[in-house]
């Protein structure tokens, strides 16, 4: 299972990294939702890999789950979910407004005035 | 227990909502409540700040949970220094925008600001490692709706750019601290600084990662070369006061070098072994030398100030770099002048932009109220580029001062004092194209009267400017207790013990955690 883990954990890194280099808008917000997912499933197994144990002290058990990882992926998804959703919003006002999503400055650009 | 400690996290998040609820459709009422907010905030601070001055550490166990399982809020020194320099620049901020009416040009400036604050003071505050991600994260949404304030196609396309950059950053955090737990099995801070010392120097090889990746998350924040670029276009294109108040965004990341590399991971550390002699101090002196011909380089009046802080934080990095408590004490008066100064540029750099149709670096008719933006322009260049007889000068000579016996001496030294050079010639070019050349131009036949700015912008401003003139007179006192703060930041010991051992829910002996 460590090895499903570590290796999902790279491809969808990877995969994200190479979409996060484009240089359109569209294909770097789904680069940067994989690698949030990539993050998520790397804090997950932060808290070491076991299967069906119990995340709370009972009797007669001696394997657990680390239930704080579970809290911290839980924050994370909704921290990214509404980055996510913020940068999707942002992305496509500056789209319509300038007629190309492109991420980069255009040479020029800096001395048109914003308002 | 004093609740105080919370409230300066509390405030802002109950205003916020607050004037969004009940004064959405009122700009008065909401600029009332805003600045209500602010003094108070000023008045907590300075109260919290006074209680700390003696070394107290102020602890607050948010449901009286014990540490390594509670959230904890640590005020010491250093944390209140910075919540009172982010209250009192936020009131001068709060004043350039009423005057000016930026609030009125888009919707939710006053909510969306105390949020802002509310995300700087929790990063300020907090004693936890993740709590400091999230409430990073809250200073950023917040930051993202002020920085695309009134719109503007220029302005969204680098909004874009800075939110992209920012969730990268993010991520990195979130590996940093996967890979902190995994190695550790806690996130607080003082906990963590007692586990990192008995990880044993041959074991060092997982924990190695996160000192790296936290370094460059919070490079990314204080903008340091090569992890700058989100910088320029960001502060360039946002709302003039709103760039003001980033200025304290970019030391929020040095505040997180600081309290990160002298509390959890020290120099003498095996696992960060390297980082700050090797890494940090090569990019913190390309940052200062970059910013600086930065400055020489730019073509417009924004950018010019952008590069400008990149340089300052370049500055504060290379103190930070020394690791010592000279070089820490150096870096934290540092801290507060360029503070003061960039905000100052950024509001000046606002009253030139509202009479002049660009900020291009080129010979244009006066702007109105020339002399007056004139004469602070000038002090705030002299401030920033490090000039006497402002607090520039005075941080300067400490870096230099500290840096003097280090084996960095002899690069700190020239790398320092050609910036500034570098820097003087380049304000020099900017303010006598736009100042003073002005008066060589034919005014048009017909001038559109523009009207001079508001008292209250040019209060702002000049209020910024005295509180760097109040800061070099008073120096010593000021140098007096930065170094007490440093050397509170170089013996932890009294931080961790109050942390760890006060009583709370579940602080019985059984509280290693499981790894």
């Amino acid at each position: 299972m460590e090895v499903l883990v570590a290796s999902a954990v790279g491809i969808l890194t990877a995969t994200g990294l190479y979409l996060v280099l484009r240089l359109r808008t569209f294909p770097v917000i789904l680069g940067m939702s994989l690698l949030t997912y990539a993050v998520n499933v790397f804090l997950f197994a932060s808290g070491r890999l076991t299967i069906g144990a119990p995340p709370i002290l009972t009797d007669g058990v001696t394997t657990y789950t680390d239930p704080l990882p579970q809290a911290l992926v839980l924050t994370a998804i909704v921290i990214s979910f509404g980055m996510t959703a913020v940068v999707v919003m942002i992305a496509l006002g500056a789209y319509l407004g300038t007629n190309d999503d492109l991420v980069d400055d255009r040479i020029g650009t800096d001395e048109e005035d914003a308002a | 227990m004093s609740h105080w400690i919370i409230a300066p996290i509390v405030l802002p998040a109950m205003l916020a909502p607050f004037i969004v609820l009940a004064a959405r459709y009122h700009i008065g009422i909401q600029r009332v409540f805003s600045l209500v907010g602010v003094l108070a905030l000023i008045a907590i601070s300075a109260g919290l700040a006074w209680t700390a001055s003696d070394g107290t550490i102020i602890l607050y166990q948010l449901g009286d949970w014990a540490a390594p399982f509670g959230i904890v809020v640590v005020g010491d020194m250093l944390s209140t220094l910075m919540i009172l320099l982010t209250s009192v620049l936020a009131l001068f901020v709060l004043l350039y925008v009423i005057g000016s009416g930026w609030d009125d040009r888009g919707r939710h400036f006053h909510a969306l600001f105390q949020f802002q604050l509310m995300g700087i003071m929790g990063a300020f505050l907090t004693g936890d490692l993740f709590n400091l991600f999230v409430f990073f994260e809250v200073l950023l949404i917040a930051s993202y709706g002020l920085m695309i304030h009134a719109g503007g196609n220029v302005r969204l396309r680098a909004g874009v750019q800075y939110v992209l950059f920012n969730l990268l950053g993010s991520t990195l955090f979130l590996f940093a601290l996967g890979s902190i737990y995994a190695e550790t099995g806690t996130l607080n801070m003082a906990d963590l600084a007692l586990r990192a010392q008995l990880i044993s120097g041959d074991a060092t090889v997982g924990i190695r990662v996160a000192p790296v990746l936290l370094l460059l998350v919070f490079a990314i924040k204080a903008a340091v070369v090569p992890l700058h670029f989100w910088l320029p276009s960001s502060y360039a294109e946002a709302p003039g006061p709103v760039a003001a108040l980033f200025a304290i965004m970019t030391k929020v990341g040095a505040y997180a070098i600081i309290r990160v590399y002298t509390m959890i991971f020290p120099p003498e550390l095996e696992a960060t072994a390297g980082l700050h002699d090797v890494w940090l101090m090569p990019a913190a002196l390309i940052s200062l030398a970059l910013g600086m011909i930065g400055v020489l380089a730019a073509k417009s009046l924004d950018r010019l100030v952008a590069f400008a802080v990149i340089g300052s934080m370049g500055m504060v990095m290379v103190a930070i770099a020394l690791m010592t408590p000279e070089g820490i004490a150096a870096a934290l008066y540092y801290i507060v002048h360029s503070t003061f100064a960039g905000a100052a540029l950024f509001l000046i750099v606002d009253l030139v932009k509202s009479s002049r149709p660009s900020l291009a670096l080129t010979t244009l008719p006066p702007i109105a109220g020339a002399p007056l933006t004139a004469g602070l322009f000038f002090a705030a260049a002299i401030a920033m580029a490090g000039l006497p007889p402002l607090s520039g000068f005075i941080g300067k000579l400490l870096i230099l001062d500290a840096s003097f016996d280090t084996p960095f001496g002899v690069w700190i030294w020239a790398v320092v004092l050609g910036a500034s050079l570098i820097s003087i010639v380049g304000f020099t070019r900017a303010g006598s194209v736009v100042f003073w050349k002005a008066n060589s131009v034919e005014p048009p036949e017909d001038p559109t009267p523009v009207a001079a700015p508001h008292f209250l912008s040019y209060t702002a401003a000049g209020g910024l400017v005295a509180l760097m003139a109040a800061f070099t007179v008073f120096g010593g006192h000021a140098q007096a207790y930065m170094v007490a703060t440093s050397e509170q930041l170089f013996s932890p010991e009294p931080y961790i013990a109050i942390v760890v051992e006060t009583e709370g829910k579940l602080s019985d002996a059984n509280g290693e955690g499981d790894h």
